[in-house]
């Protein structure tokens, strides 16, 4: 028979019994519905979260110094002063690997300008900086090359910091001081809100590495190393090289531990998925439960509907129908009844999920194969289990068919 | 060669434990053209060779060739093929699809059947329905036709697939006599050109429109007899006009 005629047959059915087709979905539409909302939500959220880390920098990898170890008594991390300039130097000289490396020489201090002051974190970096950290500048100019071997006293505000020490004014050009060293501003940069970790990244002075070691630290303790591999294909080897290099320079032999701490952002967000992960696959549970219990909700009826059409089918089979001729016609009954189920289940999926989305500011992302996936499988449901009813129908006796009332 | 040719014929069914003779060697040539009324009052057998002759249910034993091809020993699916071409059937119920047009009902055997084109599959139906005279009532569903008119839908779909018998199980049981009469002048004319028929009916009366009687008793053939004097319906078109064979 055609398909279009089996497919007219089976949706005259499915139509003739509307609210008994409807009942019977019900339970699709609640699996695939729940699924699909709740993966938009776990997508949307886990792609902010992504979204964050990335924000952090480009491709970045951190190196802090290991702990100390005297007497024993262990440091905490970044307790030992292990990263030198020449650590810096050297990474700098593998440029099919590394594009950009700062050191990250953090102070905290009181920043005063005029009669206002504010406590901040002042950073001592390479010009690069910026560009590893994701930064622009809102107004203003960077400090150069030159500054840095001139240990200027340069400095670039970010965002929370210039509204706090002058609010409503631009700063470029005007002073502030630091731990009574003054510093000419030239340059701010944009906001760039709270960090994943909820720091707010804003809340920072760009200084000149040089500067920041030489006239307001010791000449040598560097808090980090920041640096950013050539690629995200690149990160893992990236890594892998720093590491080599710095225990080169370390002279630590094989057996010894790092003395340095480095870690990158595939790490945090591999973290990340890993929550998610859990998440999908609890989900994946309630999926595959709804399922079930809708696919019986199928079967049952589908059962119902070959007991009361047992007539027609003998009547089928009278004038010629094949059992498998019978059995396709149950089948695509199923089938359809259970598409209907799942593109039910689809839409009202998605607007759960945008309305959920919009009703508490989570964001929603719908990765198209799940949608795919989701009508793949309600198919694969509705011909696992119509096939036992169809072929119920299939197995019929014409004779006894026929005189079935 | 005979359109039918059945031989020694048993059909036995198992009924908790006690085995029932539903025939017990029944043999019988039908010709071709021929309109022959199988009678006999309910558990005579008639029923149960109406399934055999219809390929519906299988002998137990004997041997049953249809134009010449051994049917008796064939599958589901190759019974259901044989159904397909050979045999049209019309109940005593009608048995028309609901909610299904006269039209669609009439080019149901043609969607199941794997040879020939598709194509012509609604001329044929209108055809068919033309020849019962229903060509005026092709998108009318069952439930607005009456029960004559349904009958001869199911006749159209008898008709439609050009089958080497027609068999007719108590065709007008379920009519009054105005319509059993229109019924059966469709059966006449379809015979006077030349289609086989095969009348299953326990009322004498439709029985003498036939032109040869057979009658059942216990699981056998108990006469075999040409009819004279058979009633003619001639051509009382009834509610649908004049049509034409």
């Amino acid at each position: 028979m055609k398909w279009r005629k089996l497919i007219k047959v089976a949706f005259q059915s499915i139509l003739k019994n509307r609210m008994r087709s409807l009942l019977t979905t019900l339970g699709m539409i609640i699996g695939v519905a729940s699924v699909i909302s709740l993966l938009a939500l776990g997508k949307g959220s886990q792609d902010d979260i992504r979204k964050q880390v990335a924000s952090l920098g480009t491709n970045m990898i951190i190196i802090h110094p290991g702990s100390s170890f005297s007497g024993g008594v262990r440091g905490g991390s970044g307790s030992q002063a292990t990263l030198t300039l020449d650590d810096v130097d050297s990474l700098k000289n593998e440029p099919e690997l590394i594009r950009y490396v700062s050191p990250d020489i953090r102070l905290s201090e009181q920043v005063i300008a005029g009669k206002t002051n504010w406590s901040t974190q002042v950073n001592g970096v390479s010009v690069d900086y910026l560009k590893i950290r994701n930064y622009t500048l809102s107004a203003g100019s960077f400090f150069t090359a030159r500054d840095v071997k001139a240990k200027s006293k340069v400095a670039v505000l970010g965002k929370t910091v210039s509204d706090e020490l002058f609010p409503g004014q631009d700063p470029v050009g005007t002073r502030i001081r630091v731990r009574n060293v003054p510093f000419t501003v030239i340059g701010t940069l944009s906001g760039k809100g709270q960090s994943s970790m909820g720091m707010d990244q804003d809340d920072i002075v760009l200084i000149p590495e040089s500067t920041a070691l030489y006239r307001l630290s010791d000449g040598k303790t560097i808090r980090a190393v920041v640096l950013s591999a050539v690629s995200e294909e690149k990160m893992n080897d990236a890594q892998a090289r720093a590491t080599e290099i710095l225990r080169r320079n370390h002279k630590l032999k094989d057996d010894d531990e790092d003395d340095f701490h480095i870690s990158n952002q595939t790490e945090i967000i591999s973290m990340a998925g890993k929550v998610t992960g859990t998440l999908t696959a609890l989900l994946s549970a309630i999926a595959g439960v709804s399922l079930l219990v809708g696919g019986i909700g199928i079967m049952n009826i589908m059962l119902v509907s070959v007991t009361e059409r047992t007539r027609e089918i003998g009547i089928r089979m009278a004038i010629g129908a094949r059992g498998a001729d019978i059995l396709i016609q149950f089948l695509i009954e199923a089938v359809i009844l259970s598409l209907i189920g799942g593109i039910i289940g689809i839409l009202a999926g998605l607007g759960i999920a945008y309305g959920i989305g919009s009703a508490m500011g989570a964001s929603v992302l719908v990765d198209p194969s799940i949608i795919v996936l989701a009508v793949a499988f309600t198919a694969a449901v509705g011909v696992f289990f119509g096939f036992y009813p169809a072929r119920k129908a299939a197995g019929l006796n014409p004779i006894d068919a026929l005189r079935y009332e | 060669m005979e359109t039918i040719r059945l031989t020694s014929i048993y059909k036995t069914f198992d009924l908790g434990g006690e085995t029932v003779k539903a025939l017990d060697g029944v043999s019988l040539d039908i010709s071709p053209g021929e309109f022959l009324a199988v009678m006999g009052a309910s558990g005579s057998g008639k029923s149960t060779l109406m399934n055999i002759m219809g390929c519906l249910d299988q002998a137990s034993r004997g041997e049953y060739y249809l134009e010449g091809i051994r049917v008796d020993t064939m599958n589901r699916n190759q019974l259901a093929d044989i159904r397909n071409r050979k045999i049209g059937f019309v109940f005593q119920g009608f048995n028309l699809l609901p909610r299904t047009s006269a039209l669609e009902n009439v080019e149901l055997p043609l969607l199941y059947s794997r040879t020939g084109s598709r194509k012509k599959s609604r001329d044929r139906a209108v055809a068919a329905l033309e020849m019962v005279g229903l060509a005026h009532r092709l998108d009318h569903h069952p439930n607005q036709l009456s029960g004559g008119q349904q009958q001869r839908v199911a006749i159209a779909r008898a008709l439609v697939n050009d089958p080497a018998i027609i068999l007719a199980d108590e065709p007008t049981g379920n009519l009054d006599s105005r319509t059993t009469v229109d019924v059966l002048s469709v059966f006449q004319a379809l015979n006077d050109k030349g289609i086989t028929l095969i009348l299953v009916t326990h009322e004498p009366d439709v029985a003498l429109y036939a032109r040869r009687i057979v009658t059942m008793k216990d699981g056998k053939i108990q006469s075999d007899r040409n009819v004279e004097n058979r009633t003619l319906a001639g051509s009382l078109g009834a509610d649908s006009g004049p049509w034409e064979v």
